[in-house]
């Protein structure tokens, strides 16, 4: 099927900023499920609230918009009751970490097989570039005027440690690599988390100086190196891109069959 | 597998923002923006096909028909 096959096309030009790296992850989501050789029908979205967000509108997909960090909570119900379906959930790092931070672990933990795709712009975009748990030290917001002192989460690692069975990282800039990594979370049975640095111009890049959006890109060619690359012992802080955890584990839908076939019994 | 020529570019005027990735990223200096901000092919006999315009658009408006 064409990619703008899988578009509702009347919503077209979106309302995302020029340069919007949501855009870019639309894209590679979409060639995911391509490559993939989905069907619309096999696919159920499930998102929150935030710019990020919105892509679940532009997909012709089964869709769910719902509330602001709790789409992971939908999608778990939607996965339990249909669980041949593909349910993938968009997220952005305000949505899935802030307010949505205890579903974000707790799906991690249960294993159920839904593919969560966090699109990391280190801040709130829709509501006009507050910090998020993202943003770490150092970093320019509404909310910051005088630089935030908060520590950032690393979602990798985060995931990874609440029991997330595939974690992987990519960016904008590696969208041929993004969209691999959404294709194997997809097919990956158990709970996957790709979080994809998503460059927000409009806010986060104006107010660190980031530049347009080719040279917020450009950076995350600078500041990411494969995972286990010799570089990142040289400097800690470049950020790892690939796959970090790939292992298998009781998925929770099949669980949860046996116990109804437990009770069945009687 | 033989390398994939060049048939055309499919821009969609409505879709493109103007953003410039594309101009930016594109390996052999093929796109720019006119003065309306949209992308057109100003040297479309250098491209090679990469497709690399294409994955990254954030509008999705811009294609790589190849022969
Ligand atoms: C319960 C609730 N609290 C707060 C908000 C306001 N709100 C809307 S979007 C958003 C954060 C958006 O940031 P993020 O999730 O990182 O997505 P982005 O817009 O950056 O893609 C907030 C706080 C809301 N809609 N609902
Ligand atoms: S405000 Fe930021 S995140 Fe929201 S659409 Fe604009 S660039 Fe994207
Ligand atoms: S990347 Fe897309 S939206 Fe941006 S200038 Fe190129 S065609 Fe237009
Ligand atoms: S296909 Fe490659 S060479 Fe051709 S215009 Fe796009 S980025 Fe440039």
């Amino acid at each position: 099927m064409a990619l703008k096959d899988y578009l509702r096309q009347r919503f077209f030009p979106h309302m995302w900023c020029p340069g919007c790296g949501h855009g870019t992850v639309l894209n590679s989501l979409l060639r995911a499920v391509e490559q993939l050789g989905l069907s619309k029908n096999e696919i159920v979205m499930a998102s929150g609230i935030g710019c990020s967000s919105r892509i679940s509108g532009y997909v012709d997909f089964h869709t769910l918009h719902t509330l602001h960090g709790r789409a992971l909570a939908f999608a778990t119900g939607v996965k339990l009751s249909q669980p041949e379906l593909n349910v993938i959930v968009p997220m952005g790092d305000g949505d899935a970490l802030a307010i949505g931070g205890n579903h974000f672990i707790h799906a991690c933990r249960r294993n159920i097989d839904i593919t969560a795709i966090v699109m990391n712009n280190r801040i709130y975009g829709m509501t006009g570039g507050q910090f998020s748990p993202m943003s770490g030290v150092g970093i320019n917001a509404t909310t910051a005027p005088f630089q935030n002192i908060d520590r950032d989460f690393d979602v990798v690692k985060m995931a990874t440690a609440a029991g997330a069975t595939f974690v992987a990282r990519s960016t904008t800039y590696h969208a041929q690599q993004a969209a691999d990594l959404i294709k194997q979370a997809i097919l990956h049975e158990g709970f996957s988390v790709v979080e994809i640095l998503s460059q927000c111009p409009t806010h986060f890049g104006r107010k660190n100086k980031q530049g347009a959006a080719a040279d917020m890109m450009e950076r995350y060619k600078d500041i990411t190196v494969p995972v286990g690359s010799k570089k990142k012992a040289e400097n800690p802080d470049l950020i790892e891109r690939g796959i970090f955890v790939q292992e298998e584990a009781p998925e929770y839908c099949r669980e949860y069959d046996k116990i109804i076939a437990k009770a069945m019994k009687g | 597998m033989a390398k994939k020529k060049l048939k055309q570019h499919h821009i969609d005027r409505d879709w493109c923002k103007g953003c410039g990735i594309c101009v930016h990223f594109c390996p052999k200096n093929v796109l720019e923006l006119d003065d309306m901000d949209k992308v057109f092919a100003a040297r479309p006999e250098d491209c090679i096909a990469c497709k690399l315009c294409e994955i990254r658009c954030p509008d999705l408006a811009i294609e790589i028909e190849t022969e």
